[in-house]
């Protein structure tokens, strides 16, 4: 196990952001962590790399308990966990060349010195499809996607053991959101990192994670390998994510059963008694109003789901109700 | 904590291209011109004229002629070395008091910012206080407790432009703390020092070298202002302000006793806030090209 999450809470003021919280990623695994906007999926990536302090639950690193660790006893241990974030343009201090902006965490972590650092940025640039003269370039004269390709540079050039990237091509162009993932999905496979790929959208992680973990106001509600979620998603809120994402194929989409969920996710200042989802869940009978189900894995083949109307036997279907 | 991570860059290809991109804007040369001329009579001014204090009982109120360019005043004295010797007394007081606030101010509004827990709270209330008097009031109010003299005139206009500093260094560190860059950084392990100078400080360079160049053009109008009410520089060291004040006396019969301070305070002032804007747009990165 790469990263170990238990029981993580997190709390901004009243905000629960994320509210118990449990996941594991294994060695060179890719995690997709998925939810809509506001389930604070960014927030568990930020306390993996303790740019927000947890409130509560622990934080294993390696094996190692990193959640109360002082700033300085983490700072080695930053060499092992970097970070892609979402926005292209607010990610490169404007004030330094790209050369600068993926040569320093070689210079603080001493891995290179001034003399060697020139080298080994070419040689990562030329890795995430930037020409070696990008080097003197400043971030205002590259495209978002040349930017994130920059991000990408700066996070695994110190070959972390775990990379957490936040959304990183959902502020892309569609045309360039599917370079910058095959970009990742090699890197991946030839660097071997393991990954907490924190999206908005199922069909991205469709593509590149081992394992699906979906997330609904700041708990996770089902998690399993990406093929079996796909392929048979117990919870009604994946069901309805997964009835949402297009289909390539115009007749299956035609065909299609469409889940419409109503209304908003509901405020994670006070989320609902119960199950968090029943507000919006087409299923919800009494039980769901009152008692919160718990992550629960039945038929025992590492596939979870935190609902009452999952079953050994019986999976529920939110399709097909009306 | 302040290693420098630099990967060298050229440095002097982007001043280049600054200086290009500068060069080729009227406005800001015009500044530039104005501020040039501006120093060079401060600076060598003095040295070619006579003594500001030489008195011609001859040619009291004298106009404009070959033997005095500027006329003379109520005591024959040439006005054009007391222009000059007031430029030098102006530049020192515009120069100095601006270095006052920003030597100040920055790392004040810089703590504030980053760290805010119980500092910032406290820091911005007393800035509002501050604020809340027109500048000039301040500065007189500052000026009477220290007591008139060149050295007064400059803690004062220092310590009144202060609260814009702080306010101003303040706001950009709250924005940029926020940016994902710094977050970057935390992530990598920097240091809050190498956040600060590497990150933090540079980004928000930009408003305060502006800021500095609107400091001094305020600060030689309250040092003039300060003058004229005898509660800055003290006669006979010529100020354009002291000159001003023996002028409006004698303003039917020798306007061009406060004709010349007047636009010397007004030519000294455009030059360094069209300069300001001229730096503004250069050296943002972002609006390069």
């Amino acid at each position: 196990m790469i990263l170990r999450i238990d029981n993580l809470v997190k709390h901004y003021g009243p905000v629960r952001a994320v509210d118990g919280l449990s996941l594991e990623i294994g060695q060179g695994e890719v995690l997709g962590l998925v939810g809509e906007s506001g389930s604070g999926k960014s927030t568990v990536g930020k306390c993996v790399l303790r740019l927000t302090e947890p409130t509560a639950g622990a934080i294993e690193l390696d094996g190692r308990d990193i959640t109360h660790l002082s700033r300085r006893a983490m700072r080695p241990l930053r060499r092992d966990v970097h970070m892609v974030f979402q926005d292209p343009y607010s990610s490169l201090n404007p004030r330094f060349t790209i050369g600068q902006i993926v040569g320093e965490p070689l210079l603080r972590h001493k891995v290179a010195d001034r003399r060697t650092v020139s080298g080994r940025v070419s040689a990562m640039l030329e890795k995430v499809g930037l020409r070696q003269e990008m080097a003197s370039r400043y971030p205002h004269e590259l495209s978002g996607g040349q930017r994130q390709r920059v991000g990408l540079a700066r996070a695994l050039i110190l070959e972390p053991r775990l990379v957490v990237a936040d959304e990183p091509v959902s502020a892309l162009d569609v045309s360039v959101q599917a370079s910058v993932l095959n970009l990742i999905t090699d890197l991946q496979r030839d660097m071997g990192f393991s990954c907490l790929f924190i999206t908005h959208d199922l069909s991205v992680v469709e593509f590149l994670a081992d394992r699906v973990a979906v997330m609904y106001l700041g708990k996770i509600v089902e998690s399993g390998p990406t093929a079996e979620i796909f392929a048979e998603p117990r919870h009604p809120y994946t069901q309805a994510l997964l009835s949402a994402a297009p289909v390539a194929d115009p007749v299956r989409q035609r065909d299609r059963r469409r889940i419409v969920l109503g209304g908003d996710v509901p405020s994670p200042v006070d989320p609902p008694a119960g199950c968090r989802f029943h507000t919006r869940c087409p299923l919800a009978y009494d039980a769901c109003r009152t008692e919160e189900p718990p992550l629960h894995d039945p038929r025992g083949n590492g596939h979870p789901a935190a609902c009452h109307l999952v079953t050994a036997d019986r999976v529920p279907d939110a399709a097909a109700h009306r | 904590m302040t290693e420098t991570l630099a990967v060298p860059a050229p440095v002097s290809a982007r001043r280049g291209r600054m200086w290009r991109r500068f060069r080729r804007r009227p406005m800001p040369m015009a500044g530039l011109v104005l501020v040039v001329a501006f120093l060079l009579l401060a600076l060598i001014g003095p040295l070619v004229t006579g003594d500001p204090a030489q008195q011609d009982y001859l040619a009291t109120l004298a106009p404009p002629s070959g033997a005095h360019p500027m006329g003379t005043d109520d005591l024959g004295r040439d006005a054009f070395a007391r222009i000059a010797h007031g430029a030098q007394v102006s530049l020192q007081a515009g120069v100095l008091s601006m270095l006052l606030a920003m030597v100040v101010g920055i790392p004040i509004g810089l703590v504030a910012g980053f760290y805010r827990r119980w500092l910032d709270p406290i820091v911005m209330r007393l800035v509002d206080v501050t604020l809340a008097f027109p500048f000039l009031v301040f500065a007189v109010g500052l000026a009477a407790i220290i007591g008139p003299s060149l050295k007064g005139v400059v803690i004062a206009l220092g310590f009144a432009q202060l609260p814009a500093i702080i306010r101003i260094t303040r706001g950009e560190v709250l924005a940029i703390r926020e940016m994902d860059y710094v977050a970057a950084a935390i992530a990598d392990g920097a240091g809050d020092g190498h956040i600060i100078f590497r990150y933090v400080l540079p980004n928000c360079a930009s408003p305060l070298i502006v800021q500095a160049t609107v400091a001094i053009p305020t600060a030689i109008i309250g040092e003039s202002t300060l003058s004229f009410l005898g509660l800055g520089v003290q006669p006979p060291t010529p100020s354009w302000g002291v000159m001003l004040t023996t002028a409006q006396q004698y303003l039917s019969d020798a306007p061009w006793l406060a004709i010349w301070p007047g636009l010397m305070i007004a030519l000294a002032t455009l030059g360094f806030n069209l300069l300001g804007d001229g730096l503004r747009d250069v050296l943002d990165p972002r609006s390069a090209r």
